[in-house]
């Protein structure tokens, strides 16, 4: 009894030492860019555990997931901006941003209770496009959101005074400013995971799939269906509003176009290509979807150079097309996504 | 005896179909209550008013003294009322024992907090949940099938896995919709060892079912449903002789 723990204790002290000299291997190497990159992808892995749980989980089809990563950040671009003078610390900004998505996804969310499947999507992207078109426009009669433009000069996140832009010296080495948030993402995406992979054996958890699976038979259980719903839709859009916060404090600037309805899709798509409803499927659908488009913009120009001296296509829209065969290879040869959930391994092992 | 269900004068229209038309019948505590009739009778239809899943138009339904919250189904299920259905629903991708385990959830507390806490009370409360869910599986016989999908449970299986999934639910009445539909005479048997040790284990049976012989030997009263009205409500013996239960069937 005793091995099997050690082990496993052995095996994330090994993940958590890989993921601590990652940022420095990959700054080293290919430079700061990439551990811009980095971020990125876990702020996006974030998103796609949120969203896992409201699609993956409790099977509901949203496709405007991307509202509450909008109102964490501009939650935070508001809090923290010479925009209304107000200069709140991080550290009280994420957990109140991650309450207002949460009230944010009850208050979408009730209205779409009765509805499933291609009915729930279609409002839920009308929800989405409303939030991004209210930011875009509440810069008159009152400028709330400065419109179009957006919010700039939005404080980074400090810590212990630090702001996390500027680099710091530590034994003589110095860690730049995106491997330093790099090491505050890593630390909430796990905050994130535990939360879901706890949630997901629970009472809680249960409740959500057996509503996925079939809602009639689930109220006959006894399950208040509203409520559960209600809370899938608050703790999805919980984990969009801290991924929305820390993304206007690493950005440290906003506006409405980065909360389209492209990036909702992006973030359903990490969900689906990893795996529906597993969490290990969900980290690496988003890792793939923000590294490989990414490799593709830096490589695609570079090798057409080489191989016919000039650069054919444009790497841009090459990646899109190459993302598009992509996703209908994946939904053709592993449609329940690249890494699904191990249920029928785990059935025949108890066998 | 004392009553535990007394539904007063329910109707339920679908548009123009008046699918039932003032029903009232009684179920005593301890009793096994069968409920048949000829296809379209509304006996699956009485049966979504009593458990919640459809709102009534008209009527009343007492439950152990108090009304039921008729049109919420969780609320029925939180009263003691527990059901299975006629096109067998399952959690089809979970294993059997999640699904039971599933059925505990209107008798257990721990909500985000503690599942994310796992604090003591709600590793008991999981345990707990747990262990209940393996003795129903062990009660309707299908103890060795809990790590296993319920989709890919035998047909007589996923009947007694939902049994086992209603029963989780601590029901004092047990709404059973034709659960020996598409069984062979062994299965059926067996379903009607299963349903008379449910009764006495104290918990109330309604059943709704189509083998009139199995209902005939299993019940303690029947009633019958015809075109949406009751016609007959009696001892077994005494509704088998009844002219209009041999009109329904038989036909003028």
């Amino acid at each position: 009894m005793r091995q099997p723990k050690q082990r496993a204790l052995i095996g994330l002290a090994l993940i958590g030492l890989a993921l601590a000299i990652l940022p420095l291997v990959v700054g080293a190497a290919l430079g700061n860019t990439w551990v811009r990159v980095l971020d990125y992808a876990l702020l996006y892995i974030m998103l796609a555990l949120g969203l896992n749980i409201v699609v993956g989980f409790a099977g509901l089809l949203d496709l405007g997931y991307i509202a509450f990563y909008a109102v964490g950040a501009y939650l935070y671009a508001l809090l923290a901006s010479p925009h209304f003078g107000l200069h709140l610390p991080a550290w009280v900004i994420l957990p109140l941003g991650a309450l207002v998505a949460g009230v944010f996804g009850v208050l979408l969310g009730a209205p779409t209770l009765r509805l499933r499947g291609d009915y729930l999507a279609i409002v839920t992207l009308g929800f989405g496009e409303i939030i991004r078109i209210f930011l875009n426009n509440l810069n008159a009669p009152v400028n709330i959101t400065n419109g179009p433009q957006g919010i700039a000069r939005i404080d980074p996140i400090s810590i212990a005074g630090h702001p996390l832009s500027r680099p710091l010296e530590i034994f003589g080495y110095t860690l730049s400013g995106v491997t330093l948030y790099y090491y505050l993402f890593v630390v909430l995406a796990i905050g994130i995971i535990f939360v879901g992979i706890r949630l997901q054996d629970s009472r809680i958890g249960r409740a959500w799939v057996a509503i996925r699976e079939d809602e009639i038979a689930a109220k006959a259980c006894g399950i208040d269906t509203r409520n559960v719903k209600l809370l899938a839709f608050a703790m999805g859009a919980s984990f969009g509003g801290v991924a929305g916060g820390l993304f206007a404090g690493f950005q440290e600037f906003v506006s409405p176009e980065s909360f389209g309805l492209l990036e909702s899709i992006m973030v359903l798509c990490m969900v689906v290509l990893g795996g529906m409803g597993h969490i290990p499927g969900v980290i690496l659908g988003g890792l793939l979807l923000t590294l490989l488009p990414e490799a593709f913009r830096h490589g695609a120009g570079p090798v057409q150079q080489a191989l016919f001296g000039k650069v054919l296509l444009d790497p841009e829209s090459l990646r899109m097309l190459l993302f598009g065969v992509a996703l209908i290879l994946v939904m053709l040869y592993r449609p329940a996504g690249l890494w699904p959930e191990a249920r029928h391994r785990r059935e025949l092992a108890e066998k | 005896m004392s009553v535990l269900l007394e539904a007063t004068k329910i109707g339920k229209h679908f548009g123009g179909v008046q699918a039932l038309k003032d029903v009232s019948l009684t179920i005593n505590t301890g009793e096994i209550y069968g409920l048949i009739g000829p296809n379209g009778a509304g006996k699956t239809t009485f049966f979504n008013v009593l458990t919640g899943l459809y709102p009534k138009d008209g009527g009343t339904v007492t439950f152990d003294g108090a009304p039921l919250p008729l049109g919420s189904p969780h609320a029925v299920t939180r009263a003691g009322i527990a059901r299975t259905f006629q096109n067998i629903r399952l959690f089809a991708n979970m294993t059997a024992l999640e699904n039971v385990m599933v059925g505990r959830h209107a008798r257990a507390k721990v909500g985000v907090g503690g599942a994310v806490m796992r604090h003591r009370r709600a590793r008991e409360e999981e345990a707990a949940i747990r262990r209940r869910a393996e003795e129903l599986l062990h009660y309707v016989g299908i103890a060795d099938r809990g790590g296993q999908l319920a989709r890919h449970l035998a047909y007589g299986d996923q009947r007694r896995l939902e049994i086992a999934r209603a029963l989780a639910t601590e029901p004092r009445l047990l709404a059973l919709d034709e659960p020996a539909a598409g069984m062979n005479a062994t299965e059926t048997s067996e379903l009607k060892t299963l349903i008379e040790g449910i009764r006495a284990d104290g918990v109330t049976v309604l059943l709704i079912e189509h083998d009139v012989k199995l209902v005939m030997g299993l019940c303690d009263r029947v009633a019958v449903l015809d075109y949406g009205e009751k016609i007959a409500e009696d001892v077994p013996d005494a509704v088998k002789r009844d002219p209009k239960v041999i009109e329904a069937y038989l036909g003028a």
